[in-house]
């Protein structure tokens, strides 16, 4: 069976707009390096690197990692590029972690990134295919309709995606490395910010962002080494469905649940919402956070919405679950590494090292990704304990 | 990564579509169905559902749609969902992920196909956005004109001939006629290929691999699974991979170190190799990649025809791996070397090791 | 050293440069979406029937992506439809030509058992709702080529909501059948 791994470094680039000041070489190294400076470790260390991104088009480079090998010292040794959509940040993390799991491998280094500033992700996402309608709605137009069914479906008050757009930004301001610092943010101006694609408005809607993320992860023998607490790996766990079939459930869909109890099963968790003491989930659009607590199982069906009205995925309220301390994909978007720093952020929380985001005494966390129409989840629980 | 202490993987199925240069109007996912339904119909089972594990390996730039893969989710009936992932390689590498899924003990067995419609764009240019993006990529070096720079380090430094390269050629077509997914097969001599005018120079088309559509998959399954299904197989003895750096200027284009060291890791040398299948998508590539791999005079190399005869990107690496599993399976052959590659002139190179497994 | 090897303190700090990518692509559309848009040409909207789950798809990939088989009996659809979902649309977006706000919808045309993407007009945006009945709105014949957008946009039609669990699931009769 799989062999004990855990995150023993992590390195982050501070989330912005336009990193005019680095190529995108230099983006992965900069996160690559903190992330071996916290590990203690040098590149010599590493025996593999695992490279996770969205889409080439992104930043016009065909499978850039060929050319990023020189940055993130990898020549002489494996390179494995992963592409899941959205997911793939944390499809990535999942991706090394079996290089080490699986027992072939003693210590690797992962990276996923997004330098959208180099390109035009707006282009690359509606490009127009001939014969199809292009309707220029992005990605918004197609979630907005899902939303719109999740709130009549549910009753949700209307304000719920308001109250989550201020809560991920309040938690934001917290965080020195997320893109939108909003420390002043209220209900108000969210409502009052435009309605893109109603139900969502412009702050209920994650920003473009450069940034990459790095982990180091290890076998547990040279884990129990580490310079720092490592997060152990408790579980993992991913799965697909296709984007459209007749019947497929979009709001609550089964790719989803069927991931969350997988890892679940893996980490003996029974109640998400009381066994785990925190969680990092990706939710671009502020209404993805009631639609995911039910579908990962921290609310019965429809009724997600009553956490978050209560405050319970606060940090700052003091919530018994927070949800997205760093701010979350709502304050930082690097598309390719938005799961990634989902899964670190978790590994974060388990090892302390938090500050002003940090949930006190967490040591429980769970990591998750999805992308394309909703239908590729990624999701890991990692611990502060082996288990 | 060996097989040691570990649980043994095997090929159980392989199945590619034919070569072509342009397959018209079909997309990517009615490229990908019949390939899948006849890998598996091979293994005796329905669709994904009856896999533990998906991976596919393909790339948006050549079709030029981004998220080109995610349609490639239809053809697998993912209903209730599956464990599935995707690289953006060749599929040899998602043949690799599916191996680590497997020893981790998260699945017995697992289904890799990777699929390209390099038609629609122009290849050479298309490949020339993998280059530095800042140094290189701007000044458009296609991949066939790299590849003639480092035919032409060969040639001076007399490594090789032009003749050997025709050689290489001419093998490769008459291979290609006993294979029938292959786009270019033919009675054709070193001469006659001698005779062809220079394209880029050095090179001459021939020695250029075609631009195909197409597909291809492998279904892999622990040996316990493999005999369970009954079906014949091929244990992955060894596997590894190992990229260089991008800058060509730093490398010796006349050998290929990344194949070397994967080759040793991978145990190439451990025994006799009876057949390789070399991804080489240039001929003088082909003889980089049998030296670096040591091959000697009693290897049968690229009995397919190799990718000179049909080049399915990101699938030809996985159809290496497929080619030598259908000489083992076929009793042509008790071990052989698969050879993949991505970058370029050579730049990432992953080398599998198969086996006759015992039989049951 | 000499002047031009020595980078001046007047130089500007380099922190781009503009590298135009163009690449040029045939696409093709795929065999199953070439028989929907030749029909569509004619001003016809067609699906295509799963062998399997005999769920009807518009428009036709080729495949049931829930069963992963290929799918090839060809069903004519009518040209009226049922709001699944929508979402008024407010971001400008650079070049394009349909004037904010607008509305998309998620639409099961009847026949089909999933829904397309397409634009709601002569509405009011505020009166749009999931379980509308609507039809489409075609260009003038001469105008008509190998695309959805023969259909210029779907409006609002005069007939009773379809109630949430009826949604995808009528048949190309309508309401009546
Ligand atoms: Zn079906």
């Amino acid at each position: 069976m799989s062999t004990l791994a855990a995150v023993v470094g992590i390195g982050q680039t501070k989330y912005t707009t336009k990193r005019e000041d680095v190529s995108i070489a230099g983006l992965v190294r900069e996160a690559a390096a903190r992330a071996l400076q916290d590990a203690d470790l040098g590149w010599d260390d590493i025996d593999a690197v695992i490279v996770g991104k969205a889409p080439d088009m992104f930043e016009g480079v065909v499978m850039p990692e060929i050319y990023l090998t020189d940055a993130l010292g990898c020549n002489g040794k494996p390179m494995l590029r992963v592409h899941t959509a959205g997911s793939v940040g944390g499809s990535t993390a999942l991706v090394a972690a079996s290089h080490v799991q699986s027992g072939a491998f003693k210590r690797v280094l992962t990276v996923a990134f997004e330098k959208q500033s180099e390109s035009n992700a707006m282009w690359a996402l509606s490009n127009p295919q001939p014969f199809s309608t292009h309707l220029n709605a992005g990605a918004g137009g197609y979630f907005a309709p899902i939303i719109r069914e999740y709130i009549r479906r549910s009753g949700a008050p209307y304000d719920t995606g308001i109250k989550v757009a201020v809560k991920d930004r309040l938690h934001g301001a917290r965080n020195p490395l997320a893109h939108l610092q909003l420390p002043n943010i209220n209900m108000q101006e969210v409502e009052e910010s435009f309605m893109l694609w109603d139900p969502i408005r412009y702050l209920e809607s994650c920003p473009s962002s450069d940034g990459a993320c790095a982990m180091v992860i290890a076998s547990e023998e040279l884990a129990d080494k580490a310079a720092r607490p490592p997060a152990w790996i408790r579980g993992v766990a991913m799965r697909s469905e296709p984007t459209m079939y007749a019947g497929r459930e979009e709001v609550n869909p089964q790719a989803g649940r069927d991931c969350a109890a997988d890892v679940y099963k893996q980490a003996g968790i029974t109640d998400p919402r009381k066994d785990l003491d925190v969680a990092e989930v990706y939710v671009p659009f502020s209404w993805y956070e009631p639609m995911w607590l039910e579908n990962l199982g921290f609310a019965p069906e429809g009724e997600g919405w009553k956490l978050t009205m209560e405050g319970a995925t606060s940090l700052i309220d003091g919530g018994d679950i927070p949800w997205n301390p760093s701010g979350g994909v709502l304050s930082s978007n690097p598309i390719g590494a938005s799961g990634m720093i989902r899964f670190a952020e978790a590994a974060r929380q388990v090892r302390g090292e938090c500050g002003e985001h940090q949930v006190e005494g967490a040591k429980l966390a769970l990591g998750h990704a999805y992308g394309g129409g909703a239908q590729f989840f990624a999701m890991w629980v990692v611990g502060a304990e082996k288990g | 990564m060996g097989q040691s202490n570990m649980k043994e993987i095997a090929i159980v199925a392989y199945q590619q579509s034919d070569c072509v240069s342009d397959a018209g109007a079909a997309n990517e996912v009615e490229l990908i169905i019949p390939v899948l339904g006849k890998v598996f119909e091979q293994v005796g089972i329905t669709n994904a559902q009856d896999v533990d594990f998906v991976c596919s390996g393909s790339c948006d730039y050549l079709q030029g749609a981004a998220f080109a893969f995610v349609m490639g989710v239809d053809a697998l009936g993912a209903v209730p969902p599956i464990k599935e992932s995707h690289v953006e390689m060749d599929a040899a590498w998602a043949l690799y992920e599916s191996m680590l899924k497997i020893r981790m003990g998260h699945a017995e067995s697992a289904l890799i196909y990777g699929f390209g419609k390099s038609s629609p764009g122009e290849l050479p240019n298309v490949l020339s956005q993998q280059l530095d993006p800042y140094y290189l990529a701007p000044l458009w070096v296609d991949t066939i004109s790299l590849a003639a720079m480092q035919a032409r380090l060969m040639l001076d430094q007399g490594l090789i001939t032009e003749r050997d390269m025709a050689e290489v050629v001419a093998r490769s077509r008459r291979n290609a006629q006993g294979n029938p997914h292959a786009q270019l097969g033919g009675d054709v001599s070193a001469e006659d290929v001698l005779a062809q005018q220079t394209y880029v120079s050095p090179l001459r088309k021939a020695d250029i691999c075609p631009v195909s559509d197409g597909a291809s998959a492998v279904v892999i399954a622990t040996v316990e699974k493999a005999r369970e299904w009954g079906v014949p197989y091929a244990v992955i003895s060894g596997i590894d991979h190992c990229i260089e750096t991008h800058n060509l200027g730093v490398r010796d284009l006349t050998d290929s170190i990344s194949t070397r060291r994967a080759a040793a890791n991978a145990g190439v040398g451990d025994g006799r190799v009876d057949v390789a299948e070399l991804y080489a998508p240039f001929s003088h590539q082909e003889i980089i990649l049998s030296r670096a791999l040591e091959l000697g005079e009693d290897t049968r190399v690229n009995p397919s025809g190799g990718v000179l005869a049909g080049n399915l990107m990101m699938a030809s690496g996985l159809s290496r791996i497929g080619e030598v599993f259908n000489r083992i399976v076929a009793g042509e052959a008790q071990r052989g070397v698969a050879h993949a590659t991505s970058g370029p002139c050579l730049q990432h190179n992953l080398v599998t090791v198969l086996e006759k497994g015992e039989t049951a | 050293m000499s002047d031009e090897n020595n980078v001046g303190e007047d130089n500007e700090t380099v922190t781009g440069i503009e590298a135009p990518i163009y690449l040029k692509y045939n696409f093709t559309a795929g065999a199953a979406a070439s028989r929907f848009l030749t029909r569509i040409k004619e001003g016809v909207l067609t699906g295509q029937r799963c062998p399997r789950c005999s769920q009807v798809y518009i428009p036709p990939r080729g495949s049931c992506a829930a069963c992963g088989v290929p799918t090839e009996e060809e069903v004519e659809l009518a040209d009226k439809a049922t709001v699944e979902s929508f979402t008024i649309v407010s971001i400008p977006i650079p070049g394009n030509p349909i004037e904010p706000p607008f509305v998309v919808a998620n639409l099961v045309p009847d026949g089909a058992n999933i829904s397309v993407i397409h634009l709601l007009s002569e509405c009011d945006n505020a009166e749009v709702h999931i379980g509308q009945r609507v039809q489409a709105v075609w260009k003038p014949q001469e105008e008509w080529g190998y695309a959805l957008d023969n259909i210029r946009y779907f409006k609002p039609l005069d007939e009773p909501d379809v109630p949430v669990e009826r949604i995808g699931k009528l048949p190309v009769t309508g309401l009546e059948g």
